[in-house]
């Protein structure tokens, strides 16, 4: 069954002057379970507002979201709460971790909204998973004393710490050099392969966008298929023909 | 269980990572528990110091005095007379607690000589009803009545006079006069002004140097001897109305007056004391709060986006708000604990005989009233809790994607 169904999706916000600002113009998007979607678009397209949906950190005001199959417009907003730590990990462009915190603690955050055995063994957890993004030797720095490939990769092993089913990512990379970037943007596909989770990412990089089983593009809060890219073949020029287009 | 845990462990950490502004919060609240709970604990030893010093001099509450005499040759009514009206009285009443208080001169054969020294002549539950509390030794008891040495108990400065240093070596006085007596000192109290001595000996004893039942008319030099009547407060007035007339009646033609004698208003002056102390505490503490809260309108805003991050962890609101909450009483209440330590050694280490009791040695140093440390943790939690109001509802009001939107 598809785990995530956004069904003519439309967000609009009301301005000061009494106009309303349509952000999405009815979405249409099926995410599997495990499965690597990318987003692209330009600044201000509406790629954030749409990551945010999927979170259960934004309602839509038009169309429906199905969680499971199940409904999530009339859920209260507790159930959303819990909901969105249980299913969703997220990985933002400025990391946001929280400051003067280990990396440790950093990671170990999440579970503290856990319950039982997740919330007690947190430490633990949090290790393992530093490890597994090759920071195990930095648990107990601070954000502010690592690079930002560093940071980010905490990020990433905070956002699979509670073994989410589904990661969204958005633009993971766009505070990093290219490099740097395609390096954290491999991991955070490969470890969310290995979670099972499935991985949707806004990005402006079509580097990054062809790790993807899929590509959408976003234009004007419209969401659209992209046309299949050329042959993996040419990776490292971003010239590839059909992409360009999407970039901003 | 678990969100409980969580949540202050958050809180915790939220502590500690900022310590600085923390404490820096803190100040405001620390100085006013200090000041609150070191003026409220030395109030409440004040009060305390009082009603000791009141209840040595005048009786437990309720204490009746009642003085009995024949009006027109000024002397005590016959004892046997008297001890059955009053045996009657106190078993109509159902009165258990009585004491009788007599004065005397007794002449004591001290290393400087003989000296006459003030005597009270009392039954052994005058101890109970004065809360008499000796320093050393014991206080007069039942059987001392029948010891073939009188027992006596002396203050301090007897015992100095008497050039022993203290009860180790069993110390006795001769009592002089027609024919004198060997007592033994069994206890020392810790009582009167600067080289004064003073002695108790039980009343009318049944030893062989004291004659039973026979009243000394040099005593009526000193005051009537005086029946004491432990009762309940609410008892009081009745029973007084009805001692003078009931005995009065019994030993026809003897005047019997009654008054109570433990000393009253006391409470409420101290009461009102207290009041206006915790008062001014309030309005410091009150200042200290908005301190806190302060700051923490400040950071709040500055959180916004931590709480965002937060949110997307599945953070519910309930969480958020007690998260910021308890952070706040966490705070305070350290800062609480802090203020009651400091004002603990504080108290503890102030010479109180001489501050509370002028000059006089306590008979006990009062411990820290531990109302008062309770008391001042308890208001830092409750500023606490105030102060962290307004910031928690703030931060779960606070739009998740706006926070999270760099
Ligand atoms: N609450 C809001 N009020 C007004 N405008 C908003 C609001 N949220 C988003 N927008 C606007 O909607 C557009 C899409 O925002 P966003 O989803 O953040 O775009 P992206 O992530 O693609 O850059 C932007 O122009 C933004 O200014
Ligand atoms: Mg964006």
């Amino acid at each position: 069954m598809t785990l995530l169904a956004l069904r003519g999706i439309s967000r609009e916000v009301g301005l000061p002057d009494g106009g309303v600002l349509p952000i999405l113009t009815r979405v249409d998007l099926e995410v599997a379970a495990g499965e690597h979607v990318a987003i692209v678009g330009r600044s201000g397209s509406g790629k954030s507002t749409l990551l945010n949906i999927l979170g259960l950190l934004d309602s839509p005001t038009g169309g429906e979201y199905l969680l499971d199959g199940e409904p999530t417009g009339a859920l209260r907003a507790r159930r959303r709460a819990r909901l969105r730590g249980e299913v969703f990990g997220f990985v933002f462009q400025q990391f946001n971790l929280l400051p003067r915190r280990t990396a440790e603690e950093n990671v170990a955050a999440p579970l503290l909204y856990a319950r039982g055995r997740d919330y007690l063994r947190r430490r633990r957890t949090a290790r393992e998973l530093l490890d597994r993004v090759g920071l195990g030797a930095r648990a107990d720095i601070v954000p502010e004393r690592l690079s930002g490939g560093e940071q980010q990769r905490v990020a990433i092993a905070r956002a699979l710490v509670r073994s989410p089913r589904v990661v969204l990512a958005d633009e993971p990379t766009g505070a990093l050099d290219v490099e740097t970037g395609a390096q954290v943007m491999a991991l955070l596909a490969e470890a969310a392969a290995e979670g099972g989770a499935a991985l949707v990412t806004i990005t402006h990089d079509l580097n990054v966008a062809r790790l993807a089983d899929r590509r959408y593009r976003l234009d004007a809060g419209r969401l659209t298929p992209l046309a299949e890219p050329a042959p993996t073949a040419v990776v490292p020029a971003p010239a590839a023909a059909p992409l360009e287009e999407a970039l901003p | 269980m678990i969100p409980v845990l969580a949540t202050l462990a958050e809180a915790w950490s939220e502590v500690r990572v900022h310590r600085a502004r923390v404490v820096l919060s803190l100040v405001g609240v620390f100085l006013a528990v200090f000041a609150m709970t070191t003026v409220t604990a030395l109030g409440l030893l004040v009060a305390q110091v009082q009603q000791e010093q009141g209840e040595r001099m005048g009786g437990r509450s309720a204490t009746i005095g009642v003085t009995a005499y024949d009006p027109q040759t000024g002397m005590p009514p016959d004892p046997q007379e008297w001890d059955a009206a009053v045996a009657d009285l106190t078993e109509r009443y159902g009165i258990t607690t009585t004491a009788s208080i007599g004065y005397e001169e007794t002449r004591f054969r001290l290393p400087g000589g003989t000296q006459a020294v003030q005597t009270k002549r009392v039954s052994p539950s005058y101890g109970q009803l004065h809360r008499v509390e000796p320093i050393e030794g014991r206080w007069l008891r039942e059987g001392d009545r029948d010891s073939l040495a009188p027992a006596v108990v002396v203050n301090e400065a007897f015992l100095a006079a008497l050039g022993v240093p203290d009860l180790s070596a069993r110390p006795t006085v001769v009592i002089g006069g027609g024919d004198p007596v060997r007592a033994v000192v069994v206890g020392v109290v810790r009582e009167g002004y600067g080289e004064e001595l003073l002695a108790y000996r039980v009343d009318r004893s049944a030893g062989p140097w004291d004659a039973p039942g026979v009243a000394d008319p040099s005593a009526m030099a000193f005051g009537p001897s005086t029946l004491e009547l432990w009762v309940r407060p609410e008892q009081a007035d009745e029973v007084m109305a009805v001692v003078s007339h009931d005995l009065g009646l019994a030993l026809g033609g003897v005047q019997v007056d009654a008054y109570r004698s433990d000393s009253q208003g006391l409470e409420e002056t101290l009461g009102m004391l207290r009041l206006a102390i915790r008062g001014a505490g309030v309005v410091v503490l009150v200042l200290g709060g908005l301190g806190v809260l302060n700051i923490g309108l400040v950071t709040v805003r500055q959180r916004i986006r931590e709480i965002g991050v937060r949110r997307s962890f599945g953070a519910t609101s309930s969480r958020v708000f007690s998260a910021i909450m308890l952070e706040s009483v966490c705070a305070t209440f350290l800062a609480g604990l802090a203020a009651v330590a400091l004002s603990v050694v504080l108290v503890r280490n102030l010479p109180l005989d001489q501050l509370l009791n002028s000059g006089i040695p306590l008979a006990e140093t009062p411990a820290f009233p531990v109302a008062a440390a309770v008391e001042g943790l308890v208001a830092a939690t409750a500023v606490g809790a105030l102060a962290g109001l307004l910031p928690a509802v703030i931060a779960v009001r606070a739009r998740v994607i706006d926070a999270i939107r760099f």
